[in-house]
């Protein structure tokens, strides 16, 4: 059978000034401006909502690892971010608030849940992988409303944001802010150099034809599973995020539905392209956002959009902007 | 004699009812090109499958270079130094010929748990890739994509990939298939450049290029071996003629009955 890897192993995606990259560009500035246009206009909604954007951004580009540039589907993407959110939740509530500790803690452990989900679920493929994967969020989902202790189906509230020793107050809505900024270009940048590096190459390779990748000499199983897992951490730094942005955690946070709106931000900016996934969360926060001023039924509207970009533009919006869709 | 390179011995596996492989037993000693023939049906890429470790066989063991390798995994077989190509192209389409073979270098230069480094601008990959495709005759090729290259092409390229894992034994599942005269005619050259320096298990329909190519030839019927022995034993075989080449000479028009892919 023929395969491919995604176009994008052609177009090196380093920085060149065409269209997609003038308008990551002009994109990253707006988001470095945002803070200044709140303190100026007094709207401190647009930095919530930002600021939230950023953080789901970073899910998305931690899922579009796997989904985009490794074809593993997961739909149980969201219970990264509950666990990540838990374990600085939990820390807060028994009094360890250093975010020095609470930020690996958050990581090791979605790293550590990774491994077991692919461990198991990496030995299949397609529907039965995603079924797992979902399987397992839904465990992890009624785990967290069995604690009684931290809210159980209420969840917790967190009085005290990580602590980082006086050096970095994220009460500082505009710090927290940057310092979500930077940490998903940091994560877009690492992404970057992933999919470039001899490891890259074979997630890429084993996601368009394993066989062959096999037969070449790679065992494709453990290069798949050292990706699964550096997803999780990554997406498990941003619940630590989404917890510390909230000041709040619940089960609802790993909802499945959550799952399922990850993989409709990554769709939507673009499978396999670096900035895909911020390009789909900001379109797909701004359309729920807006569309709720004018309907109860925003869904109404977003399933058919998905739709159309589902059916005709493979590469989501990152590939209308620079045709790096492909089919 | 010294010991063969690779040792099949009593080779089965069922498929349902079918019996795919019927006790196979087979030795291919280093630098022989042995050709497996027969009809279709008659269990050729169920032995290759069972050689890569693709197929799991219910009886028998594989021996290569002395050591029992009957259960190992894909991957660990292609590191012995066993490689195969595949009867339909399977090549990465949308990148260059080049990165499709860099890809089989990387195989075999350590882990790939490499981060952080361009692996397309590594001299360490690119190189000896090259170095394959100018193997096979596709140098001027290397930076073409490879959906652009003709069939012919591809089924060089599939060379040209198991060549840069650098094999000790290269298992070439119908190199000529769906191949043109002349295609065809540059294959076999190509692999008379082979033989010799690489030890080569061909399957292959094209009676012609099998009986000019091979050192010594299977007859493989319905999963069985019916005969094995040099090219003139087997052109004269009564059971083979009957069987196999039935109707015509060998090398008649029963040469490419199973072409395209």
């Amino acid at each position: 059978m023929t395969a491919r890897l995604d176009s994008s192993l052609e177009a090196a995606p380093r920085l060149r000034l065409t269209a997609p990259a003038a308008f990551n560009i002009v994109l990253i500035a707006i988001l470095a401006l945002i803070p200044l246009y709140a303190r100026l206009s007094g709207d401190g909604f647009v930095l919530t909502l930002s600021t939230r954007m950023l953080i789901l951004a970073l899910g998305a580009v931690s899922l579009n690892l796997i989904m985009g540039y490794g074809g593993m589907v997961s739909f149980g993407h969201a219970a990264y971010l509950g666990i990540g959110g838990y374990a600085v939740g939990i820390l807060a509530k028994e009094g360890i608030a250093s975010g020095l500790l609470q930020w690996p803690v958050a990581v090791a452990a979605a790293a550590l849940y990774a491994l077991l989900v692919g461990a198991l679920s990496l030995r299949t493929r397609g529907v039965y992988f995603i079924m797992i994967t979902l399987a397992f969020a839904q465990m992890i989902y009624f785990v967290a409303i069995g604690l009684d202790r931290y809210g159980g189906d209420d969840g917790l509230t967190i009085y005290r944001r990580s602590q980082f020793d006086g050096w970095l107050d994220l009460n500082d809505k505009t710090l927290f802010y940057y310092l979500c900024f930077t940490l998903l270009l940091a994560g877009i940048y690492l992404v970057s150099r992933l999919i470039n590096s001899r490891f890259g190459l074979v997630i890429r390779g084993a996601r368009s034809n394993d066989r062959r990748m096999r037969a070449i000499g790679f065992p494709t199983f453990r290069y798949r599973l050292v990706c699964f897992v550096i997803a999780g951490a990554l997406c498990g730094l941003a619940g630590a995020l989404l917890a510390n942005h909230t000041n709040f955690i619940s089960p609802a946070m790993m909802h499945w539905t959550r799952s399922g709106d990850l993989i409709v931000m990554v769709v939507l900016g673009g499978l396999g392209s670096l900035f895909g996934p911020l390009i789909g969360t900001a379109t797909f926060l701004l359309l729920e956002e807006a569309l709720s001023r004018v309907t109860s039924y925003p869904d109404l509207i977003l399933g058919p959009v998905l739709l159309a970009v589902a059916t005709y533009a493979h590469g989501g919006i990152a590939g209308l902007l620079g045709g790096r869709a492909r089919g | 004699m010294a010991e063969p390179l690779l040792e099949i011995d009593e080779l089965t596996r069922r498929f349902g009812g079918v019996i795919a492989a019927d006790a196979i037993t087979l030795a291919i000693p280093a630098g022989e090109l042995h050709a497996v023939i027969g009809p279709n049906g008659a269990g050729k890429t169920t032995l290759i499958g069972l050689l890569t470790g693709e197929i799991t066989p219910e009886a028998g063991a594989v021996r290569f270079d002395g050591s029992d390798i009957t259960r190992l995994a894909v991957d660990r077989r292609n590191r012995l130094g066993l490689a195969r190509s595949f009867q339909i192209t399977s090549l990465f389409l949308d990148v260059t010929a080049l990165d499709n073979v860099a890809l089989a270098v990387q195989a075999h230069r350590g882990h790939s748990f490499r981060f952080w480094g361009d692996a397309r601008r590594e001299d360490e990959l690119r190189d000896p890739a090259q170095a394959a495709l100018d193997r096979v005759g596709l140098g001027p090729r290397a930076a073409m994509r490879v959906d652009r290259l003709s069939h012919g092409e591809h089924r060089q390229l599939e060379i040209a990939m198991a060549l840069a894992t650098q094999p000790r034994l290269l298992l070439l599942d119908e190199p000529m298939a769906g191949m043109g005269p002349e295609e065809s005619a540059r294959m076999v050259a190509l692999l008379r450049e082979l033989k010799g320096s690489t030890t080569i298990l061909l399957i292959e329909h094209d009676m012609e290029a099998v009986f000019a190519l091979a050192d010594r030839i299977t007859v493989l019927v319905y999963g069985r071996v019916i005969a094995s022995g040099e090219p003139a034993a087997i052109r004269a075989d009564p059971a083979v003629r009957e069987a196999y080449l039935g109707e015509g000479e060998a090398g008649g028009a029963d040469g490419r009955r199973k072409g395209a892919p």
